[in-house]
């Protein structure tokens, strides 16, 4: 016999109430963790976007999203002619709609960037990509709701391509976009010698430092940030990582008023108990443990049915076909200690009012109490 | 010579709702250690008021109470009193429903810190001097009355307090089970040299006791050894 023994037993007898203060918990954190996830993959494939075999991207200054920068083409010859920059490579950024489908990204690049050779050809090959053409090649889930193949012509926003290839890529933002050439993205958007960013390679023996001087010394328009940098930096990844740690707190909120609901009931519903624990010798702080313990295990119980429900959820998202490639969850240590420290605060903050008052309850008039 | 009294209190008063239900009227009391002393009155007179300031569950609005020569005026006094010198026994047996009867007795084992090997041996002895050994591993709520308040007596004799406060302990038994349960507190008591103060209606048995203390509307009106 000892406490924990005391505290499962009284778990074990109200199954119904200790499963809906788990099942609270658990959806806490199951839903933190997707949202933490999903949200968290977006960014994840985001950055892969951006970095594409480079250390450092070039955009301009002020811009709250990167769809409004504007950087001149000119400065990609500018900056492959400093020694430190082995390749510099414009991409324009832009959402393009076609018949049937309002948003599709598109990504205006040179043939020489290397984003297309990373990606798996099912039709045609990157030899048809060619910067003075006007066509395009599609990712593999465009070409599939867009109903078209190599050697064919889509209609993408005022304009009709014909079709280079189509490509298989990682990235969901990427397979389900289009990439066009540079030139004729820039016609298409009527931004003439514009580029919404310019990832730049280091040369060998070259220091990140040695290309931000150079665009502060000599752009101050732009900026230059290392890849890391500039996704701890982006507004846009701060406000989708903020609002994913928000929408998950919110959910614990919630879990903690069923945990909380659940203290109470369980404290209430044996009075008697906590008295008698008392005329045995039960200091105040015994009975406060008690019940903290209790918490603390109904929150241990959430947790791990609400990592199993996350994993569940999360794979279950994968495996329907529409959302493959866009469902690419991002969970590390962080987000999954993160939602079970959340989960052990809100098991004592839960506990806190029902502990402090089976704590201070009057043993004998407990034992009145009917 | 040790002439300490095991309990004393002095012109004690005790009042509920705000001092508008005065209970105890400045009561003042001696025990000595391994005296058996039985208090009665009628209902509301204030034996069950007195057994809870002596230990400790109710806070005096004034005057003195002291167990084993300590003063019961703060918390971890009153806590440590219950978990080694105080075993307390209801009228009602008040065991957990939904532990065992062993686990129910080693709930002050548990509150003191003991160690488990020596509390499960104390409980086998004492189980086995109040014929309750069969029935340690069944849950309350599978025993009778009677077995259950010589559970409830098992448990306030864990700790082998110095001092067993009883408040009609046979007052929800049959005839057959209140005889036979009191002569188990009395012979136990007396077997161990320990103090005992009753709350009681019950004549007959208050007769069997060293001392008989009256109250009445919250004073005491008579003590007769």
């Amino acid at each position: 016999m000892s406490l924990w023994r005391m505290i499962l037993t009284n778990l074990r007898r109200h199954r119904v109430r200790t499963a809906i203060g788990a099942t609270g918990i658990a959806l806490g954190v199951a839903t933190m963790l997707c949202v933490v996830g999903l949200l968290g993959g977006a960014v994840k494939m985001f950055e892969q976007i951006l970095r594409n075999d480079s250390q450092m991207v070039v955009f301009e200054k002020n811009v709250s999203d990167l769809f409004f920068s504007n950087v001149p083409v000119g400065l990609v010859a500018q900056l492959e002619a400093q020694p430190c920059v082995k390749d510099a490579q414009p991409v324009l950024f832009a959402v393009i709609s076609a018949p049937g489908r309002s948003i599709i990204t598109c990504f205006g690049i040179q043939a020489s960037d290397g984003r297309l050779r990373r990606g798996t050809w099912l039709q045609g090959s990157a030899a048809a990509f060619t910067d003075d053409a006007d066509a395009v090649v599609l990712g593999e889930r465009t070409a599939g709701f867009l109903n078209a193949s190599a050697g064919g012509t889509v209609q993408l926003g005022q304009g009709t391509y014909q079709v280079a290839g189509v490509v298989r890529m990682e990235n969901g933002f990427e397979n389900g976009g289009v990439f066009m050439p540079l030139a004729a993205c820039q016609k298409a958007f009527r931004k003439d010698g514009l580029c919404s960013v310019i990832t730049v390679a280091l040369a060998d023996g070259h220091q990140l430092g040695e290309v931000r001087d150079w665009i502060s010394n000599n752009q101050e328009r732009f900026s230059a940030m290392d890849n890391d940098e500039f996704s701890r930096s982006y507004s846009q990844f701060q406000i989708i990582k903020v609002t994913a740690w928000v929408v998950g707190g919110c959910a614990f909120l919630l879990g903690g008023l069923s945990v909380t609901n659940t203290m109470i009931l369980s404290v209430f519903g044996r009075i008697k108990e906590l008295a008698i624990a008392r005329v045995c010798g039960f200091s105040r702080g015994q009975v406060a443990r008690m019940i903290f313990g209790e918490s603390l295990l109904i929150c241990a119980i959430g947790t791990l049915s609400g990592w199993a429900l996350s994993w569940g959820g999360l794979a279950l998202l994968r495996a329907i076909p529409q959302l493959q490639g866009y469902i690419e969850p991002n969970l590390g240590w962080v987000e999954v200690a993160g939602a079970t420290g959340l989960s052990a605060v809100t098991a004592l903050l839960g506990a806190m009012y029902p502990a402090w008052y089976a704590a201070r309850l009057n043993p004998a008039q407990a034992l009145r109490f009917e | 010579m040790d002439t300490m009294p095991q309990v004393l209190v002095k012109d004690v008063w005790k009042s509920f709702d705000g001092g508008r239900i005065e209970v105890l009227k400045g009561v003042t009391l001696e025990v000595a250690q391994g005296e058996v002393v039985a208090l009665c009155g009628t209902s509301g007179c204030g034996k069950s008021t007195l057994l809870n300031v002596i230990a400790g569950l109710e806070e005096v609005d004034r005057g003195l109470v002291r167990v084993a020569g300590r003063d019961v005026v703060d918390e971890s006094t009153r806590v440590d009193l219950l978990r080694q010198h105080i075993g307390y026994v209801f009228q009602l047996h008040h065991l957990m429903p939904d532990l065992t009867l062993a686990e129910n007795c080693l709930v002050p084992v548990v509150a003191a810190g003991g160690q488990r090997k020596q509390g499960v041996a104390r409980l086998h002895e004492l189980a086995e001097a109040t014929g309750v050994r069969s029935i340690l591993g069944q849950r309350v709520r599978e025993l009778s009355g009677g077995e259950r308040q010589r559970g409830a007596l098992v448990r306030a004799l864990m700790n082998d307090p110095e001092l067993l406060l009883c408040d009609e302990p046979t007052g929800a038994l049959d005839e057959s089970n209140r005889a036979k349960v009191f002569d188990l507190l009395l012979g136990l008591v007396r077997a161990r040299g320990r103090t005992m103060i009753m709350a009681t209606h019950d004549a007959e048995l208050a007769g069997r006791c060293d001392r008989l203390v009256r109250m009445r509307d919250g004073r005491i009106e008579g003590d007769s050894r």
